[in-house]
């Protein structure tokens, strides 16, 4: 594996890519000062798992064409998460960060609502992107991947919801990468005072050659709103994924839901934190995740509390089978001031063989005396007396241990709230466990 | 069809490297119902345990043969696609994992591709043989055995009798922590399965269940294989005497096995 961390791309390549898709000056301004930073800061350092030697820098980065692909000509891989033509209303696919198929609905455009991807978004929304583009939720010079990220960003999607618009459909987004390109994919989600949007997004490879993907999505809640964010990644065995998923949640009674299906192939390291900044706020993060093969992955959620009233939950279920090994950090941080805030979280791992690691680590930080928080974890292999009992009744190992891994993945799925996703899921689950 | 037959000669079981069976013979056959009674720790639930294959416990000698197969040559899970049927003692929790799944799961695991039970014909029989138990319609959607009171669990294993059909069922103190109610309920239950295609081995230290299930046979078990055996009138003998007069007939001091 390439450990090469000299980019291969300079100054040049980005003012002419940038130009290329017509970006407004302050993106090309972005990109060049993110190229120059990303050499000189270090990568993120995300608790129990070395990252400094994967590959985050070899890929390949050109410009994709757009396309206005029919139904019928699409992969049947994207087909198969689109779902029906008839129902696809409001849907948005990108291949390696162009998109090549999309649709949307009158009446929501009517009402204000914005969504689209990030190359038009910057054209015809320029000041509305540029007031929310990596400003608080995750910013270029946090770290090397996030500058890489904001100097190379070829993909994404923008929503924005006017207020008091409830969007009643889900907005769905398929993100495919082929090829060995390389995916900088950004998702921003920007939803005004007392609206509320349901967008769910699908990661998933048609490759075979080792590449990145550096993914961020920044959702930003005002008063009074509600989002749900769900996602299922898949990406291939050949993807080393960086995905940093964040909530500035500012508004009073403010909702975040997550639900992440984390079901990647290859190394990935995935930061999702939410900003509780506004008073009575509250975040939901479910994961779920399944390693196999030899991949190494680290699954952090933070949830931190500075409103009074604010309240975080966190749940993460992992499967580990073969050599896969996994990190689950469950961080509750609550800030002086955040006062009767509530912390609660859960991680539980489960180990299918003798090779498999997994590593639950709870932590609860906090400055504020009137709170509550609790936290549970556990991490085990699976039982044998339950494996008996099972086969007891007929029930090949197989089987077996297929029902106790839906078992012990249940309790997350079945809560998720948003059907497609929960659906898709069920669906990875059964792929990936055999 | 053949009668079922379950063969055991000469059965010999450690767990951790501990002798608990020496030398147990017995033999089931279809339409039978055969008793087996005796103190606590003199090997009873090791018997049922190593039959079905429970991962603790070693064989290290002695024959089972089951409709005419190696029984210990099977899988587990192959001894139950058999025909043959434990109900636990202490069944496992199973969280996730809906009832009414699980044994629709358990009855289309022996059957063909193409076979399988369809959905209907499922709920059908899953209700009937809920009303036979007196089990209350939410058990189905309940996770497997999580949470369920003893009384639960037990009605929860001959339920799954009940659904699975086995040629042979090993009973493991299925009345233990029953009251009078509940047993007589699930010995209704298994008085329904009696049939020729149909044997039982049902494991007791009362005679209780057995004034509501009448055993063809009755073996007292002591030191880890059989030392008595009889007709029905046994058990009733040892509801009124106690074990005693065995171990002063045999010169048994000590009845137990594995103990410390």
């Amino acid at each position: 594996m390439s450990v090469d961390t000299k980019l291969p791309f300079d100054q040049e390549y980005v003012t002419n890519f940038s130009k290329d898709r017509q970006e407004p000056q302050w993106l090309t301004s972005l990109r060049l000062s993110s190229l120059e930073r990303a050499e000189a800061i270090d990568l993120p350092k995300p608790d129990k798992t070395n990252i400094s030697k994967w590959n985050f820098t070899s890929f390949r980065h050109e410009k994709a064409e757009t396309a206005d692909t029919p139904y019928d000509s699409l992969s049947d891989k994207v087909k198969g998460l689109v779902g029906k033509e008839e129902n696809a209303n409001t849907i948005l696919v990108q291949e390696n960060g162009a998109t090549i198929f999309s649709r949307t609905q009158e009446d929501l455009k009517k009402q204000g609502v914005i969504f689209t991807d990030l190359q038009t978004a910057v054209t015809e929304h320029s000041d509305l992107v540029e007031k929310y583009f990596m400003k608080e939720a995750v910013t270029a010079d946090e770290n090397r991947l996030t500058a890489l990220h904001a100097a190379l960003v070829n993909g994404g999607t923008f929503i924005y919801v006017p207020e008091n618009v409830e969007v009643s459909v889900p907005l769905q987004a398929i993100y495919v990468q082929k090829g060995g390109a390389g995916l900088f994919n950004h998702v921003l989600i920007v939803a005004e005072a007392n609206s509320s949007v349901t967008y769910f997004e699908n990661y998933a490879s048609e490759n075979s050659e080792e590449t990145v993907a550096n993914i961020v999505a920044e959702v930003y809640a005002a008063d009074n709103a509600t989002v749900n964010f769900g996602a299922v990644d898949n990406l291939a065995p050949e993807v080393t994924t960086y995905v940093n998923r964040r909530g500035q949640v500012t508004g009073h009674d403010a909702k975040l839901y997550w639900s992440l299906g984390q079901m990647n192939d290859g190394n990935t390291v995935s930061d999702n934190t939410t900003y509780l900044v506004g008073e009575g706020s509250y975040a939901d993060s479910k994961t779920v995740s399944i390693g196999r093969g030899n991949q190494s992955q680290n699954f952090t959620t933070l949830i931190k509390h500075y409103g009074k009233n604010s309240d975080g939950q966190i749940l993460k279920h992992g499967v580990m089978k073969d050599s896969a090994s996994s990190i689950y950090n469950g961080i509750s941080k609550i800030e002086k001031g955040a006062t009767k805030a509530n912390g609660e979280q859960t991680e539980r791992v489960l180990m299918l063989s003798e090779k498999a690691r997994g590593d639950a680590n709870p932590i609860l930080l906090i400055d504020e005396d009137d709170v509550t928080a609790g936290h549970a974890a556990s991490v085990g292999k699976i039982d044998p007396l339950q494996m008996f009992y099972l086969m007891s009744r007929g029930i090949s190992r197989h089987e077996a241990e297929r029902l106790i891994i839906h078992g012990f993945l249940g309790p997350v799925v079945n809560e998720i709230p948003i059907e497609s996703v929960k659906d898709q899921l069920i669906e990875v689950i059964e792929r990936k466990v055999y | 069809m053949t009668a079922p037959n379950l063969k055991v000669e000469d059965l010999h079981v450690s767990i951790e490297e501990k002798e608990i069976l020496k030398g147990f013979g017995i033999e089931v056959k279809g339409g039978e119902i055969h008793a087996i009674m005796g103190p606590n720790g003199t090997g009873k639930s090791t018997l049922a345990s190593a039959l079905m294959g429970h991962p603790k416990y070693e064989v290290t000698s002695g024959k089972a043969s089951f409709n005419g197969e190696d029984l210990f040559e099977m899988e587990v899970d192959e001894r139950a696609r058999a025909g043959l049927f434990l109900a636990m003692q202490y069944p496992s929790e199973i969280s996730g994992v809906t009832n009414a799944d699980f044994i629709r799961s358990a009855i289309n695991a022996g059957k063909e591709e193409g076979d399988e039970i369809s959905l209907m014909k499922f709920i059908r029989k899953m209700d009937d043989k809920m009303g036979t138990l007196e089990i209350d319609e939410s058990f189905q959607h309940r996770y497997l055995n999580e949470g369920f009171s003893g009384g639960e669990k037990k009605r929860n294993e001959i339920l799954q009798l009940l659904m699975l059909e086995p040629k042979i069922a090993i009973l493991d103190e299925i009345d233990s922590g029953l009251d009078i109610d509940a047993l007589k309920v699930v010995a209704k239950g298994i008085n329904d399965m009696r049939s020729d295609d149909f044997g039982c081995l049902i494991i007791t230290h009362y005679q209780r269940l057995l004034n509501y299930i009448k055993p063809d046979k009755v073996h007292v078990m002591m030191q880890g294989r059989i030392v008595k055996s009889g007709g029905p009138e046994l058990a009733e003998k040892l509801e009124a005497q106690g074990y005693d007069w065995i171990k002063d007939e045999l010169g048994i001091e000590d009845e137990t096995v594995g103990q410390e």
